[in-house]
């Protein structure tokens, strides 16, 4: 098995370098650097102060190449600086970004961790009360319930979550964010609540179709065959049988889990890293924009390895080399 | 040619297209029957789907007014001379505009109480500039079809592309565009979409361009998955044996068979993308005039004394009739099209 995380490692370095590369297309192909630094500088600004923040930022390097010095072009640069982590400073204000992550990841963990967790358990538990119904009113409804649920934006969950629950019921504060454990729990409610509900539909119809399909197996008949209580056939050997599928889609989740809603936690004044990611698109900060999707891709690599291996652990079949 | 007279043409074309599409279809008794149904199962997400279509339509056909010069009683000569299409000749011109808002169907003014001016002819009332609520919200239809249509327009031939080269040809040519694919997949989906927007600059071509780029990957998986499989069935091997060369193929006995994947990854996805311009729009960078950034502009205004509530309620409801019908008959159209191949995806 280890040698099989070795390949896939180095495969998995394959794939951050073709990110990066297509990161550079982005961000220093399609874009012109005198764009990003008239944006940042003002449109007004002197020639000079527009060379100088070019300066800078390294923006007024060539762009594959540079004749005197070949290790100090842009693309260089681009992948020397995301592979060392050193990621600079921001386009916008100059703020070191890293500064700006740590700052972020705690309130975005603190946000994301108790509604992936709650999310998790209440989806399955419905996708296992509807499975538990199958072929019944109840499952029917379940299932319409779902695509209802569905068809909502969420921008519309975030709203009128908003409006009813802290403005209306007035539970809870309208927004903002107080990192002291005594009132955390007080601004986070809303925004769990509501994206919880945002992706009930979706997700509670996915671990539906799961459990049902499992139940149709041979190994199911032979266990009701025995004797075997419906509810202990789905606790017990279907919900199992499905931990693969379960967790192919719990992966998906993980880079939102560090990097944060951005639209949840925009909307509701939570200054984490999905709040950061949302000033950077106003404020045309490329830089920081970059080292988001970067480790967005990052995790999400680091989280499909981390699948494979877990297989191993629920599935005894699925053997890794 | 003038602009408007372009985007008549293209969308003529664009109906040209479907109509030839649908008749060939017709042609072909299994075609047939899975429309037949469709109609039998969800007739309501149809005439539902279709209604939006038709207000789609008819925004999108424009015309300049024969008369020439002359100006509206208290308005200006310019507007006369605007194409115009037939959506906004139902609504009043700029001469009937309130000076702000007007709850629906409300006969004084909503600030300060002073009588309306024109009373009872915003029928869902009128937002802070004044401009007819309903009106927005019919012109909105056009752009989610756009959204929806225009982008998977480039997903779809794009996956179908390179999945069929991946899975046909496979070897060092399958090695690059699967490296290409799992790359792409591994950024995530909406940071991506805000990048590429960012770069590409905002505006409408813009966001479906981002759309499609970062649509296309899922599809061409499955397209690649299944070619895999079409590859090596007996009558691709029949063909080859008799000579055909590999264009024939592909275009004879593999694309037509990937046809009802490519039906059923229109339907699903057109939902999602008309979904994530909403997003897109909550984050300013959607497309202006989109129920997106009504919701957007509206958002605030709930929390004023007294409550405006019209701008959001229809932009809401029809964003979400859209999205259900076609919820609706994504799940028809895969279980007649194709009861096995994506569950998974669901």
């Amino acid at each position: 098995m280890w040698a099989y995380v070795v390949r896939r490692l180095a495969y998995s370095l394959v794939t951050v370098l073709g990110v990066l590369f297509l990161l550079f297309v982005l961000f220093f192909l399609v874009t012109n650097p005198d764009d990003i630094a008239r944006k940042a500088v003002g449109e007004k600004a002197p020639p000079q102060a527009l060379e100088q923040w070019k300066k800078n930022h390294g923006y007024d390097k060539p762009r594959f190449w540079n004749r005197e010095q070949p290790t100090d072009s842009m693309l260089v640069d681009h992948f020397r600086r995301m592979l060392t982590f050193e990621f600079g400073n921001s386009d916008a204000d100059d703020t070191p970004i890293w500064r700006r992550l740590r700052s972020g990841a705690g309130p975005s963990l603190s946000l994301s961790l108790p509604l992936f967790t709650l999310g998790l358990l209440l989806t399955i538990s419905l996708g296992l009360l509807v499975a538990f119904f199958r072929e019944t009113y109840i499952d029917r409804m379940g299932v319409i319930l779902c695509v209802l649920a569905m068809s909502v934006s969420t921008v519309l969950y975030i709203i009128g979550g908003q409006y009813l629950i802290a403005r209306v019921l007035r539970w809870f504060p309208i927004s903002g964010f107080d990192p002291s454990p005594a009132v955390i729990g007080r601004f986070l409610a809303v925004p769990v609540l509501v994206g919880l509900l945002s992706n009930v539909g979706d997700s509670v119809r996915f671990y539906r179709a799961v459990f049902v399909e499992e139940s149709s197996r041979d190994y199911v008949r032979t266990a009701r065959a025995k004797g075997c209580g419906e509810a202990r056939i789905l606790s017990h050997h279907v919900l199992r049988s499905s931990l693969v599928p379960i967790l192919t889609q719990v992966v998906v989740a993980i880079p939102q889990l560090v990097m944060g809603s951005i639209l949840l936690e925009s909307f509701f004044g939570i200054p984490g890293l999905g709040s950061i990611t949302f000033d950077a698109i106003n404020a045309n900060d490329f830089a920081t924009l970059r080292t988001m999707v970067y480790l967005g891709s990052l995790l999400f690599i680091l989280g499909q390895i981390l699948t494979d291996v877990s297989y191993t652990l629920v599935d005894p079949r699925v053997r890794l080399e | 040619m003038e602009p408007y007279l372009l985007s008549n043409a293209v969308v003529v074309a664009l109906l040209a297209g479907l109509g030839a599409a649908l008749v060939s279809a017709g042609r072909s008794r299994v075609w047939r029957d899975a429309g037949r149904e469709l109609v039998r199962r969800r007739p309501i997400a149809l005439a539902i789907l279709l209604a939006y279509v038709a207000i789609g339509l008819l925004d999108s056909l424009a015309w300049v007014s024969g008369s020439s010069g002359g100006a509206m009683p208290g308005g200006d000569t310019v507007s006369l001379h605007k194409p115009r299409s037939a959506i906004d000749r139902l609504f009043p011109d700029d001469s009937y505009r309130e000076k702000s808002y007007s709850a629906p169907l409300a006969e004084r003014e909503f600030l300060g109480g002073a009588p309306l001016r024109h009373p009872g002819r915003h029928l869902l009332g009128t937002d802070i500039l004044g401009r007819d609520v309903l009106y927005q919200t019919l012109k909105g239809a056009r752009v989610a079809l756009l959204v929806g249509g225009f982008t998977t327009l480039i997903v779809i031939p794009l996956a179908l592309l390179f999945g069929v080269v991946a899975g046909y040809f496979g070897g060092r040519v399958d090695d690059v565009i699967f490296f290409l694919i799992s790359t792409l997949a591994s950024m995530p989906g909406l940071l991506l979409l805000i990048a590429l927007i960012m770069v590409l600059g905002r505006g409408p071509v813009q966001v479906c361009v981002a759309l499609g780029v970062t649509g296309w990957v899922g599809f061409a998986r499955v397209v690649r998955g299944e070619t895999l499989k079409l590859r090596e069935l007996d009558y691709v091997h029949a063909a080859r044996a008799l000579g055909a060369s590999d264009a024939r193929i592909v275009l004879r006995h593999i694309v037509p068979n990937l046809m009802h994947l490519v039906v059923i990854t229109f339907v699903l996805t057109f939902s999602g993308l008309v979904l994530s311009e909403a997003v897109l729009s909550w984050l300013g960078i959607g497309i202006d005039g989109s129920w997106g950034r009504m919701i957007d502009q509206a958002r605030d205004e709930l929390s004023r004394d007294p409550i405006i509530w019209w701008n959001l309620v229809s932009a809401s409801f029809a964003l979400f009739g859209l999205i259900l019908a076609v919820n609706l008959l994504g799940d028809a159209v895969r279980d007649i099209l194709d009861p096995r191949t994506l569950r998974e995806r669901a």
